[in-house]
């Protein structure tokens, strides 16, 4: 029997494989990376009825076009996204996101865009046969790690999968509704005070716009050029997802996924664990606020967070 | 020894270990790396997803899902640290090629020490460096000390793409780029040698933390002829 896979008709533009992320190498240099949004990468795996941590593929603005060979399968798309089911028979169904779908064999499915958000997530049950590095699947494209050789996947490859012939399959949906909000709390830095009493009330007050220069790494941020009066280096040392480094330019920098492990720029701040998935969906020109919050509360916050994604889960039952 | 302990965010532990920045210091940040290393592996520590050593400070990252910042905290105080250093280091010699196309900063750097070129390489290839950490990057060594009279601070603004295998230069520290990246350190020339390899499973880095280094020149020629 011929085995089943996705071919890729069309890239988009970073189409990658994505699970939690790998632990314990940061001291080598290597990035966690996993799903930028975390959430969503959970619920689209719930949606057919995997582990939480089966791998998926994710993508980012324009998404893949991907053509199922010799297979039935169970697929659900997450995030705020349009696409469509291109039938065998050139029958087209416009896609809802948060629910699951049958693909038959060479049924296509076309990740179009995302809305205003920068990722999206597609999950099949049983999930992609692959293998682990570092124990896991998540492809890291700046140190080539990873399945398909660390790269983004690119036109005519082909994503094979692991359970082709699924008989009979639940509906799932989830009433999914992100409100849209430009706040993002952050717990002082580790070098907040190296920056001047101005600085640091206009890091907390002012608008700061979203630059073109994202990606799974980082995002850099443009508004007001935050002046530091200590040193603009530091000892390079650990850094983590969300921390906020300002270089000497005074522009605002974000760790995301596949963040370099250490830094030698000031940390001004360090976005809190609730609001990192949304973070990470930010499109460039989106203006944000960052407000300041005790580690006290971000704990908080995070319990609540999780708690609202575990009623998702539930609900997906 | 451990002189304070922060949060940095709400996910991780940030163990600093002093301000400045020389061999004792980062031995004494390796050793509790390695006591916490083994600890984990042993199961007497639960919720911790990394560890980052650097010159003077320890971060511990951990799921908040499993555990917090007051119990990491406790755990860190809690610890009796041995005197043990592993000491399996070597000395590694590493190719680099300096001329103006891959020694992007030189006019730079020229202006800002007031020192020519040749000077520059001449005190950065004379000398052995030693390596305080890996990592930025995987693989990326952070090797010290440069002569007093090459010292520079970092590129005002980061470049978005730095070419693989640059060799790099900043404050007393060299480093090397093992992949392209983004970075902001002032480059001298560029390796053509394999410093990351990432098929090696269990030891995928050509230069680990307590290695000697020494640079040594090649020419365009032999860079581009390179083969391992």
């Amino acid at each position: 029997m011929n085995k089943a896979y996705f071919e890729v008709l069309r890239a988009g533009v970073n189409t990658t494989i994505q699970d939690k992320g790998r632990d314990h190498l940061y001291h080598i240099g290597i990035a966690a990376s996993g799903a930028i949004d975390k959430r969503n990468y959970i619920l689209c795996n719930k949606l057919v009825g995997n582990n939480l941590d089966e791998a998926v593929i994710e993508f980012a603005y324009q998404g893949p076009l991907l053509k199922l060979k010799n297979g039935r399968i169970n697929v659900s798309i997450t995030g705020d996204i349009i696409f469509n089911i291109i039938r065998k028979d050139s029958n087209v169904e416009n896609g809802i996101c948060y629910k699951n779908y049958i693909l038959e064999d060479e049924d296509e499915i076309d990740l179009i865009s995302t809305k205003n958000t920068a990722y999206g997530y597609l999950s099949i049950s049983g999930g992609f046969e692959l293998e682990k590095t570092w124990n896991s699947y998540s492809i890291n494209t700046k140190a080539n790690v990873g399945p398909n050789n660390g790269k983004k996947y690119s036109l005519k490859d082909k994503i094979f999968i692991k359970e082709p012939n699924l008989q009979t399959v639940k509906e799932k949906k989830i009433d999914y509704k992100e409100i849209p909000d430009n706040i993002i709390r952050v717990i002082k830095g580790t070098n907040f005070d190296y920056f001047s009493k101005e600085a640091q009330n206009s890091f907390f007050s002012q608008d700061f716009s979203v630059t073109k220069l994202v990606d799974r790494m980082g995002i850099r941020l443009s508004g007001n050029e935050l002046e530091n009066t200590v040193s603009t280096n530091i000892k390079s040392e650990g850094l983590v997802r969300g921390a906020i480094q300002v270089p000497a330019d005074g522009n605002p920098i974000i760790m995301l996924s596949d963040h370099g492990t250490i830094g030698g720029y000031p940390k001004i701040g360090v976005v809190i664990s609730a609001d990192l998935d949304r973070v990470g969906q930010l499109t460039p020109g989106s203006v944000i606020n960052f407000k300041e919050v005790s580690l006290e509360e971000a704990q908080n916050i995070f319990k609540s967070y999780a708690d609202d994604t575990n009623r998702y889960l539930d609900e997906c039952n | 020894m451990i002189k304070n302990i922060l949060n940095l965010g709400d996910t991780a532990v940030y163990c600093d270990f002093g301000v400045e920045v020389n061999e004792t210091i980062n031995a004494s940040v390796i050793v509790y790396f390695h006591h916490i290393s083994e600890l984990i592996k042993d199961k007497k520590i639960e919720g911790i997803t990394n560890l980052t050593p650097s010159y003077n400070k320890l971060i511990i990252s951990f799921d908040l899902t499993i555990t917090n910042y007051k119990k990491i905290k406790n755990f860190v105080e809690g610890l009796n640290i041995g005197k043990n250093i592993k000491n399996n280091n070597q000395k590694v010699k590493i190719p680099v090629c300096c001329d103006d196309e891959y020694g992007l900063d030189f006019s730079r750097l020229v202006e800002k020490l007031n020192i020519d070129k040749n000077k520059i390489l001449e005190l950065y290839l004379d000398k052995e460096y030693f390596c305080y950490m890996t990592g930025f990057i995987a693989g990326m060594p952070f090797l010290g000390d440069l002569n007093e009279n090459i010292r520079c601070d970092r590129l005002e603004t980061p470049r978005v793409k730095m070419p693989k295998g640059s060799v790099g230069i900043t404050e007393q520290f060299a480093n090397i780029y093992t992949f392209e990246s983004p970075g902001g350190w002032n480059i001298i020339g560029n390796t053509p040698k394999k410093i990351f390899d990432d098929k090696n499973l269990d030891q995928p880095a050509l230069i680990n933390p307590g290695d000697k280094v020494i640079f040594y020149q090649i020419t365009k020629e032999e860079y581009l002829n390179w083969n391992e």
